[in-house]
């Protein structure tokens, strides 16, 4: 049945996400050369905007697709940035600190999936929590830190304010699109589709040969090697360092915030969730508690009246997939022999939260 | 029983499960050749489900060995026993309910068989075509019925491509056109030389498939073997259909 011509077919992307490929890359594209006609503040703003992304697809790729929920993600956030500062103390290059760093918290994280991974649900999301807070006093122990005081990059400061800004900006950027990148690879691939049936029914999914621990600590590492960089991209935008801003839970309620609201379990609504919330706080940052106060009414909003997130409900609505990572398949001829194939196409493609 | 040793290509040997103080499986041993199609029978809360589980790898038992394919497979988990050959479904429809059916059986076929890109899409679309699933390829699992999620728990079997397949209760609630289907697919399965141990309530269904008979009651097995015989057999119409003569 493989050669014959009305043989049904796997498709993997559409019309639509063909051109939003090619969306993405100008996007990418007038993104590198933007700095040269921004204002410094506003190349700063588009940093944090590039961590933000980072941060709401490392959480939706963990919760959304692994069915991981953390609420303790900020640990690898933190540790990021405080390795960066030893790092840079011992002598390395700041900026090849940051990637380093990045690398140590990817390794950090593997023995910790060892028994972290054997929790489940709640267990696993609090104890991420506990890890966190855990690791938070572990660094406050340093003498280079100072406890609560605090220490900087100050290596950083050798280099030209205006250089350093752009420098920030294009490494930011470049991880993001490198990390995105990665992170949609796995996810269309066959690992993604186990990622999924993991999320879904981990039983199930052992039982038609998934290995299941071994997926799960794949992912974890590379969340955790993600949100690390972005730490440590966040301590180079700011240059100081202080444990309780870093290992603060407010992170991971930002990511959770994100993704929620963008759409959970779908590529393209952690990177929506992360412009809504950037725009958020960009027009609403400056007014104190009434901020956050928003922040958490439009979370309950979202959960209330729009589960699914904002890409969640366009999906759904228009059967809209930009960044598809799922699979479909289409019947050549509707008349294949069987009556029930074509009204079955029009069915629109959705993830699952 | 007419099935020596050396030719089982699954065998259990001395198997007992407690959960606490409950004993589930009490010293049960059982063998069967690949080109053996066996149906379980037995009474709710015999032991039957308890059984293919500890064949299947979701959980060792207390005591006992599993071997298939003539080696020990006691220590391994389901996943290792799935790429083996070694597949079951599940009695309550485990899907992934937030992937498309298709997806569904693709993540057997793709790390059950093992198979690259091509060759599981091909793998995938043959078993959804033989379990008559390919008119809700694309619908998310979570929006299929009850008859449409045991199905899919077959066809997903299918695809990891098993040697040896394990059948809980797939038969349940369908209507005699269903059940023929069923039976049609099933008997496709053993011209393929696929051996299948299957558990059922739908006694009819079952013995036109089944090449041989076992009949569970309180965690032992009571009679084994030609199906006719062990439906007469006086202990079985005890324990399984409540007594009384026919």
């Amino acid at each position: 049945m493989s050669a014959v011509s009305t043989s049904p077919v796997i498709e993997r992307g559409t019309a639509t996400s063909r051109i939003a490929a090619i969306a993405v890359a100008v996007i990418i594209a007038l993104l590198a050369i933007a700095p040269q006609f921004l204002s410094a503040g506003a190349v700063d703003r588009m940093t944090a905007l590039f961590v933000y992304v980072i941060l709401a697809a490392m959480w939706n790729a963990l919760a959304g697709f692994g069915g991981l929920v953390s609420v303790g993600q900020q640990v690898f956030f933190g540790l990021g940035a405080y390795f960066a500062i030893r790092l840079a103390d011992a002598g390395l290059n700041p900026f090849l600190a940051l990637f380093a760093s990045g690398i140590i918290v990817g390794a950090v994280s593997w023995p910790l999936s060892l028994f972290m991974l054997r929790l489940r649900n709640g267990e696993f999301a609090i104890g991420m929590w506990v890890i966190a807070a855990l690791t938070h006093l572990l660094v406050n122990l340093d003498r280079l830190v100072q406890g609560e005081t605090g220490t900087s990059l100050i290596s950083l400061n050798a280099y030209d304010a205006g250089a350093r800004r752009a420098a920030i900006y294009w490494l930011a950027l470049a991880s993001m699109t490198a990390l995105l990148a990665i992170l949609f690879g796995l996810l269309r691939g066959s690992t993604g589709a186990a990622i999924r049936a993991i999320r879904d029914n981990e039983d199930a999914a052992a039982s038609v040969g998934v290995r299941v621990t071994g997926t799960k600590r794949l992912l974890f590492v590379l969340a955790a090697f993600g949100i690390g960089i972005a730490g440590a991209l966040w301590l180079a935008t700011s240059i100081t360092f202080q444990p309780k801003t870093y290992f603060n839970v407010q992170w991971t309620a930002y990511m959770i915030f994100m993704v929620l609201v963008g759409g959970i379990g779908t590529f393209e609504g952690a990177i929506l969730g992360a412009l809504v919330f950037f725009l958020i706080e960009t027009w609403f940052g400056g007014t104190g508690v009434w901020y956050l106060v928003g922040l958490g009414a439009t979370a309950v909003l979202f959960s209330l009246f729009l589960p699914r997130g904002l890409w969640g409900t366009i999906e759904e609505r228009f059967g809209l997939r930009l960044l598809p990572v799922g699979y479909r398949v289409r019947f050549p001829a509707a008349t294949d022999g069987d009556g029930m194939l074509s009204p079955q196409q029009a069915t629109p493609y959705r993830e699952k939260a | 029983m007419t099935h020596p040793q050396q030719q089982a290509i699954l065998a259990a040997a001395g198997i007992h499960k407690r959960f606490g103080a409950l004993v589930v499986l009490d010293a049960v041993d059982f063998s069967m050749a690949t080109d053996e199609a066996v149906g379980i029978v037995g009474p709710n809360g015999a032991g039957k489900t308890t059984l293919l589980s500890v064949l299947a790898g979701a959980f060792p038992p207390s005591a006992g060995t599993v071997s298939f394919k003539g080696g020990d497979v006691t220590a391994l988990a389901a996943t290792q026993r799935c790429r083996l050959g070694l597949v079951r479904t599940h009695q309550v429809p485990k899907p992934f309910s937030g992937m498309t059916t298709f997806e569904n059986v693709f993540v057997a076929a793709s790390h059950g068989a093992g198979l690259g890109r091509d060759e599981a899409y091909e793998e995938a679309l043959g078993s959804l075509k033989l379990c008559g699933m390919l008119g809700v390829a694309n619908r998310r699992a979570e929006t299929l019925g009850l008859l449409d999620r045991k199905r899919l728990e077959l066809a997903r079997a299918l695809a990891a491509r098993p040697t040896l397949l394990l059948l809980d209760e797939i038969g349940g609630g369908l209507t005699d056109g269903e059940a023929g289907e069923l039976v049609d697919t099933i008997k496709e399965l053993r011209r393929r030389k696929i051996g299948i141990v299957w558990i059922e309530h739908i006694v009819h269904i079952l013995l036109q498939v089944a090449e041989r008979l076992i009949c569970m009651d309180a965690g032992k097995i009571i009679a084994d073997g030609e199906p006719q015989t062990v439906m007469a057999d006086p202990e079985v119409v005890r324990a399984y259909l409540g007594g009384g003569p026919k």
